[in-house]
């Protein structure tokens, strides 16, 4: 052991690199800081000009909606929730992606989380405002939407149950929104500073000024900030399990047939995580190509997402399994035939799509040739998406279309309302996504600054050890 | 001890984290107590090296979880025996089991709350001005430039006598700032 502290290639494979190409420190705030700084470019006003149109489609179709009723979409009886909680649930999941490598990440001491959880902390918010945007609208009467809330009020004279998942799924998501936000402002308050510190003109010096809060980045200014930066993950943890897990209460508290078991919550969980992660791939095989981060989102960072999805996909398999086992294994007649309708019914094609996107399709990551290919990770992290989105429709359409009388029995078929306002709350994504990366820093400079320092001083140390173990790594 | 009220302090500005470290410990072991370090991330050791009292923000959060998790219980056991007491399903009027996700959901809501607007007041921010900005390579501390201030307000702070000091230390460029 004791030649391989001497030798760089070993010394390369015990941590592979974060930040390729040694960039000096300014060069790190140069790359990060210059696309905020830059001239606005043509591509930005087009890409702008696509996504705010399609936002405006989400608005027409929600006024429409609001203007009219429910009655615009394709929800009916037996089917009363249909593409409204399948989206919400779907945008929900993408989000946790963010929270797990901001918050979980961090407290597991991951470094090569620091390149990358700024911007998947934005896709975090994103996703969750177009999430929020369903249960509000679905209510049917969202002017009403404020008796969620226990704010007392004289017409509506009566409290809210708190007996019902459907309120706890209020606190949840009004809470992760709350605190996601406030974890990716604190994190950008020194980042902003840094902008502000670069500003060539009066009128960004106070924008950016104002939005860092007169940062200045002194050693009392950190202690208190790092404390706080590891209070709220740790709180975003558990905050995070529990949001999908009390999502998913809205099914599993219920008695319908493959809605009513307890693996959904660690079920949901693990759905979210593959879901988000593979938003990640998706929208960060764009960012760091089109901004030219490529050295600070590396190859080990697209990697790592990728071993998660294998992970976490494997788990989602693993789960389609176990339902089906406690179908079976229960004797509930009412659960089995749920089940066998669910995979041979008349939404066996969405069940079939689901499955050979979720289980089938991460499998390929066992390949490291594969998990490390650039346009393979891409669309392989696109029909994870899609296989998500068809997990919340197989579990909501195909537990409802077949009610216990057959007399009740019917089919959901999304009406042009549906799928119009679906394909604008990506509009809306993409939107928010574009305003973010004109003008707020995409990679956390401090952090992949502060990163870069402590490698250095781990690689300064390690021929020093006697051996080159992980352990002896980790020690400086 | 002279009339320093116009004066904010030396600032010097170091290439890497190491020399400040080393500056700041040297500035401790001369008799120096009011410094501040300003730099572009946190630096491991620098609150040890300076004397600094760790940060009392658990505290504060832990006030702040204790309050999430208070109201969520008196919320939800006055509404729902008190305030509009309604038998759902049989089920009873209040119980920790079912109030459970609400109290989780508050105690990290009014947590992360505290946290954050905890740590912004122990920093004293938002503030509109302080005199380091004064200092004409400052934008170089949240780039890639390690800045001391030995503040005039320290005992043995002289202007003359501590910008040597510091230049013995190896800072590339020292300042006196206004105050």
């Amino acid at each position: 052991m004791a030649d391989l502290a001497f030798d760089p290639k070993a010394v390369e494979q015990l941590s592979p690199p974060l930040v390729t190409g040694q960039p000096s420190l300014h060069e790190v705030t140069e790359a990060v800081s210059i696309h905020t700084e830059l001239e606005t470019h043509r591509n930005w006003y087009i890409a702008l000009a696509i996504s705010g149109s399609i936002t405006l489609l989400l608005g027409s179709m929600l006024a429409y909606l609001i203007s009219t009723g429910i009655g615009v979409w394709g929800n009916n009886n037996p089917v009363g929730w249909g593409w409204d909680i399948t989206n919400f649930v779907f945008w929900i999941g993408i989000g946790h992606a963010g929270t797990l490598i901001s918050a979980i990440l961090f407290l597991f001491r991951q470094k090569w989380r620091t390149s990358i959880n700024r911007f998947a902390e934005a896709m975090t918010l994103f996703a969750v405002a177009c999430a929020g945007i369903y249960p509000l609208v679905h209510v049917g009467r969202p002017w009403r939407a404020y008796w969620l809330f226990p704010i007392p009020n004289a017409d509506l004279a009566m409290w809210q149950n708190f007996r019902s998942p459907l309120l706890w799924d209020v606190f949840a998501v009004s809470t992760y929104a709350t605190v996601s936000a406030l974890f990716w402002y604190v994190g950008l308050i020194p980042d902003l500073a840094i902008i502000r510190d670069r500003a060539t003109t009066k009128l960004r010096h106070t924008i950016y000024g104002i939005a860092s809060l007169g940062w200045r980045g002194s050693a009392t200014h950190w202690k208190n900030y790092e404390k706080a930066y590891m209070i709220l993950a740790g709180l975003s943890t558990p905050l995070v399990l529990s949001v999908h897990t009390i999502v998913s209460f809205d099914f599993a508290v219920s008695i319908i047939p493959g809605w009513h078991t307890t693996i959904f919550p660690p079920y949901f969980v693990a759905g979210a995580i593959f879901s988000g992660f593979a938003m990640v791939i998706t929208l960060m095989v764009i960012a760091r190509w089109v901004f030219k981060v490529e050295h600070l989102v590396t190859m080990t960072h697209l990697e790592n997402m990728n071993k998660v999805i294998l992970a976490t996909g494997t788990i989602v398999g693993y789960a389609y399994a176990t339902e089906f086992f406690i179908a079976w294994y229960s004797g509930n007649e009412y659960e089995r035939f749920t089940f066998i309708n669910r995979a041979m019914g008349p939404y066996a094609w969405a069940y079939w799509s689901m499955v050979s996107c979720n289980v089938i399709s991460p499998q390929f990551f066992w390949f490291k040739k594969l998990r490390t290919n650039i346009p393979f990770m891409f669309v392989l992290s696109i029909f994870v998406n899609i296989g998500m989105w068809f997990e919340r429709f197989v579990i909501i359409a195909t537990s409802l279309h077949r009610d216990f009388l057959p007399s009740s029995w019917g089919y959901f078929r999304p009406t042009i309302v549906d799928i119009l306002t679906f394909f604008g709350t990506f509009g809306l994504f993409i939107t928010l996504f574009v305003f973010f990366t004109r003008f707020l820093p995409i990679i956390a400079v401090s952090e992949v600054k502060g990163m870069m320092i402590q490698t250095e001083h781990e690689k300064h140390y390690l021929p020093a050890t006697t051996a080159g173990s992980p352990e002896s790594v980790k020690a400086h | 001890m002279a009339d320093h009220s116009s004066i904010h302090g030396v600032v010097a500005d170091f290439a890497s984290p190491d020399t400040l470290l080393d500056a700041v410990k040297a500035a401790r072991a001369q008799g120096y107590t009011r410094m501040e370090a300003y730099t572009p991330f946190p630096i491991h050791g620098i609150d040890e090296a300076m004397g600094a009292k760790p940060s009392i923000l658990g505290y504060i959060v832990l006030c702040g979880s204790a309050t999430g998790f208070t109201t969520a219980v008196l919320l939800q056991w006055w509404t729902g025996t008190i305030a509009y007491p309604l038998v759902i399903s049989g089920k009873p009027l209040f119980a920790f089991e079912f109030g459970f996700p609400v109290m989780f959901e508050l105690t990290v809501l009014l947590s992360a709350f505290a946290a954050v607007f905890g740590m912004l007041g122990l920093n004293g921010l938002p503030r509109l001005s302080h005199p380091i900005f004064n200092y004409s390579g400052v934008a170089g501390s949240s780039d890639d430039r390690f800045l001391l201030v030995i503040e005039a307000s320290d005992k043995k702070f002289d202007a003359n006598a501590t910008k040597d000091f510091l230049a013995s230390l190896g800072a590339e460029k020292l300042e006196v700032v206004e105050a």
